[in-house]
């Protein structure tokens, strides 16, 4: 496929976006856009599958194969799509309560089993669609409608589950440096087995505490951090630990055989094409075992 | 001479007691009878009692026998917990001395040191083998397809482990012999029959290879008994045909992902019981809104919650076909041999590609972990039919009009896989439009939940299988593992002069109303035969027929139903209705 001959505009559909006026989801589905373009994908070679909240909203506004499913379980389902048609290019999508409360098992054993689907998660730190409750990734102390005192609970940290978990290709982008996402996007839709792209996206009308100019001050730049080094995963924990998971850039990245490659007998042809009738001698020599 | 044997083996979990009881089956199918055998079983790895049941016959058998003429005990707990169902004259072949028969009713015990002979020829493991030669002296049964087995199963391990195994088989038979000889009334009638063009297999693996037959070739589940053995089936087969079995966190996942590859155009599906099916059920209606076809075999056993995860039930038809929120077309087939779990399972996915709809396939764990003798699967009645699913040069004629969801007369819409240039569109679990775009239009809301109901009116797929003619004096209902009990019943019942039929639901939704009413046309009673407390089964055919509850037979105790059980109940329904008559 010519790189030269897609325009990130094909990859605009019809639909047109009600997430809040900026909101940090706009950016990434730009980012997502131009990232394909980049890469010289076809809109019809690619799969969007995508959970439920304002992050789920992205399979209607990306101009490909969508599959919009239900809460948290996007990553299963796209996992599903993968296997089922290696050939597209399966983007699974969420926000932190989507991915991370709700579907957190799944984004726990994706990780482990490294199959070639990138996750990016919109992660915001509050429930935005429901209208702005705690989720797994608010500060501890953060009020909400669902937590009026203060939530109890520590935040979750994915990149350090991640990490933990074995993941080969982990990175954190802000909506507000589109360059970098994008560049980020590129390479984790490149990269071959399960990447994962937490994308801050802030909630600029449920969440007035981790606003736009408040990720600004905070986030550390890995592109400009000499001793950061992706291929070392101790180090990728140490930069996590030492801003506080408040990085942007590529975490961590490792080149690891995928989940295809260690499944007996997978062609790595679509499984669509493999629904017609098995051969007969197939059948007969399973059947001869209970003879 | 009699022409059924009913042989069981006792034991503690862990030491072989399920192989042994499966040798036996093979020995019986390899001299030309029908089997059935039946594995009772705790929620442990090794200790608690379990036994295998085997029923050996000249005529076809289908459920466990009333009673048991052969007991081999390992232990005392084997004779306690199984002395009731034998019957005078039965023998129980203890291993060693000092064991105790409850009480005096001319069950003769015989003691055996099965171990010690097994031990003193080498290896105490092969007081299996010692049982069988017992078993062989006791019965007139031949000896032959145990050496052949022994001599097949063993002769990688060298030529002494083979002349030892061959040896325990004679000390059995020389112990026997020289105590107790041949009993007569033990004498099987010769079968008369070679085992060509049958099979000995349980039901839950013919239904992996009737999933593989019918095209499926992507699995996700997570492991539950009674279902895993779909899965272990489909891992060592699938890799021969390009098929791909992924072991799921839990069973959201295993749904989830069957309906991702579904979606992207494979046939896939996943397989669970109770608990998990549970876990299903949001999932399941993703299926539905989405019109995304997937395959779901729910293997039933005893709940709720844990419940007994071991033991039969069909506790989960209420949940099969009113599980999950909302309103959505579903289909629910109910196998009830070993040969309808290979064809339902084929059939299975034409009409979840014919209907774009969930399809989920009733089974239970008598049905699904049961090894019995079956009839070779015939190939030739398995066919793909991929519905309206469009590909190659029949995308011309939709190109430039295409809505994945379009408002057919049949509700059935042409369905186009993502990959294909030119068709892009959106699938949503929410509301949509005709096109796929998410709506909360009212007027559209109505039109798209009328196509969806609409594509389930008429499916092509039998609904009842009636056995007997009617009209009969009783008519006995029933489905899955339950057909085959029913059937003994029946063919009792009619031997004795009670003009009985066997109406089995074989789809049990969308409900055959109009095939059980014929089915149940002029018959003087029915009686519906299912394993759990409420009567389900008896519920939906009054939701659907109409009338009064019909009489039911209920057992939810964690076993299977006897055909004896059966006779028992159906003899108290005619007295019922005689005695309605006369007043």
């Amino acid at each position: 496929m010519s790189a030269a001959l897609v325009s990130p505009k094909s990859f605009v559909s019809e639909e047109r976006p009600t997430w809040c006026p900026g909101c940090g989801d706009f950016a990434v589905l730009q980012a997502l856009q131009r990232a394909s373009a980049q890469l010289g994908l076809q809109p019809h070679e690619m799969a969007v599958v995508s959970g439920i909240g304002c992050s789920g909203k992205i399979s209607s506004y990306f101009n490909s194969y969508g599959l919009h499913v239900l809460h948290g379980r996007s990553v299963p389902c796209a996992i599903g799509v993968k296997l089922a048609n290696p050939n597209l290019t399966v983007i699974a999508s969420g926000g932190d309560g989507d991915g991370y409360g709700i579907g957190g098992n799944h984004f726990l054993n994706a990780i482990r089993r490294n199959i070639d689907i990138t996750y990016i998660v919109m992660d915001n730190q509050v429930y935005g669609l429901t209208k702005g409750q705690t989720s797994p990734t608010s500060a501890h102390g953060y009020k909400s409608t669902t937590s009026p005192a203060g939530s109890a609970e520590n935040p979750m940290h994915p990149l350090r589950l991640a990490l933990a978990n074995g993941a080969s290709f982990i990175a954190q982008g802000f909506s507000a440096e589109r360059n970098q996402l994008i560049d980020i996007i590129v390479k984790a839709i490149a990269h071959k087995g399960f990447s994962l792209v937490n994308a801050i996206s802030p909630c600029v009308t449920f969440n007035k505490v981790n606003t736009y100019d408040w990720y600004r001050e905070r986030l550390h730049n890995l592109d400009d951090d000499k001793t950061h080094n992706p291929s070392d995963r101790g180090v990728g924990f140490n930069k996590l630990i030492e801003h506080g998971d408040l990085v942007r850039g590529v975490i961590y990245a490792e080149e690891t055989p995928s989940y295809d490659e260690y499944l007996p007998g997978y062609t790595g042809a679509s499984l669509a094409d493999m629904a017609k009738p098995t051969e007969r001698s197939v059948l007969e020599k399973m059947m001869a075992e209970y003879r | 001479m009699r022409t059924e044997l009913v042989w069981k083996v006792g034991g503690e979990q862990g030491e072989g007691i399920d192989s042994t009881g499966i040798v036996f089956l093979n020995a019986c199918h390899s001299l030309g009878y029908y089997t059935f055998g039946y594995r009772h079983f705790m929620s442990r790895i090794k200790g608690g009692h379990t036994n295998y049941q085997v029923r050996c016959s000249t005529r076809p058998v289908y459920a466990v026998g009333d009673q048991t003429d052969i007991l081999i005990a390992f232990d005392q707990e084997s004779i306690d917990y199984n002395f009731w169902e034998l019957p005078a004259g039965a023998f129980i072949i203890a291993d060693g001395f000092g064991a105790k028969l409850p009480e005096e009713r001319g069950v003769t015990l015989a003691e055996v040191p099965l171990t010690k002979i097994a031990s003193d020829l080498g290896n105490s493991l092969m007081k299996n083998m010692v049982a069988m030669g017992a078993t062989c002296e006791l019965t007139g049964l031949p000896v032959e397809p145990f050496q052949t087995f022994i001599e097949r199963q063993f002769s990688r391990k060298g030529e002494e482990v083979v002349k030892a195994n061959l040896e325990a088989l004679d000390a059995g038979r020389e112990y026997v012999r020289e105590r107790w000889g041949q009993q007569a009334h033990f004498k099987l009638a010769d079968s008369g029959m070679s085992p060509d063009g049958r099979l000995v297999i349980e039901g839950d693996y013919a239904a992996g290879m009737g999933a593989l037959a019918g095209g499926c070739r992507f699995l996700a589940a997570y492991p539950i008994t009674p279902a895993s053995m779909i899965m272990e089936w489909l891992a060592v087969n699938f890799p021969k045909v390009g098929g791909v079995v992924i072991q799921a966190e839990d069973e959201i996942a295993a749904l989830c992902m069957a309906i991702g590859a579904n979606w992207a155009g494979a046939r896939g599906m996943t397989s669970t019981s109770g608990p998990g099916f549970s876990l299903m059920q949001e999932a399941i209606g993703l299926s539905g809104l989405t019109e995304t076809p997937v395959v779901i075999v729910d293997v039933q056993r005893a709940g709720p919650a844990t419940g007994l995860p071991t033991k039969h039930e069909q506790g989960d038809l209420n949940e099969m076909i009113y599980g999950s929120h909302g309103e959505f077309p579903r289909i629910v087939l109910a196998p009830g041999t070993i040969e309808e779990c290979f064809y339902a399972m084929a059939d299975a996915f034409n009409l979840a590609d014919k209907h774009q709809c969930p399809v989920i396939v009733a089974m239970d764990l008598y049905l699904g972990m049961s090894r019995g003798t079956a009839q070779e699967f015939d190939l030739s009645r398995v066919h793909i039919d991929r519905g309206s699913l469009i590909s190659g040069e029949g995308l011309a004629a939709l190109k430039g009009k295409y809505e994945r969801f379009e408002n057919t007369p049949s509700g059935i819409s042409p369905r186009v896989l993502p990959g294909t240039p030119g068709f892009i569109h959106l699938t949503t679990g929410d509301e949509h439009q005709f096109d796929g775009r998410i709506t909360e239009d009212p007027k559209t809301r109505k039109e798209i939940m009328d196509k969806r109901l609409r594509k389930v009116s008429e499916v092509d797929y039998p609904g009842v299988s009636l056995t007997g003619d009617a009209p009969a004096d009783l008519v006995l209902i029933g489905y899955g593992a339950t057909t085959g009990t029913l059937w003994e019943a029946a063919d009792r019942l009619n031997a004795a002069g009670t003009k009985t039929a066997v109406a089995q639901l074989t789809r049990l939704w969308p409900f055959p109303v109009q095939e059980l009413e014929a089915a149940m046309a002029g018959a003087g009673a029915a009686l519906v035969v299912e394993s759990n407390a409420t009567g389900q089964l008896a519920h939906l055919i009054r939701s659907q027929l109409g009338g009064d509850l019909l009489p039911t037979l209920l057992k939810y105790d964690g076993d299977p139903i006897r055909p004896g059980e059966v006779e028992v109940r159906c003899k108290e329904v005619i007295a019922d209705v005689s005695g309605a008559r006369i007043a």
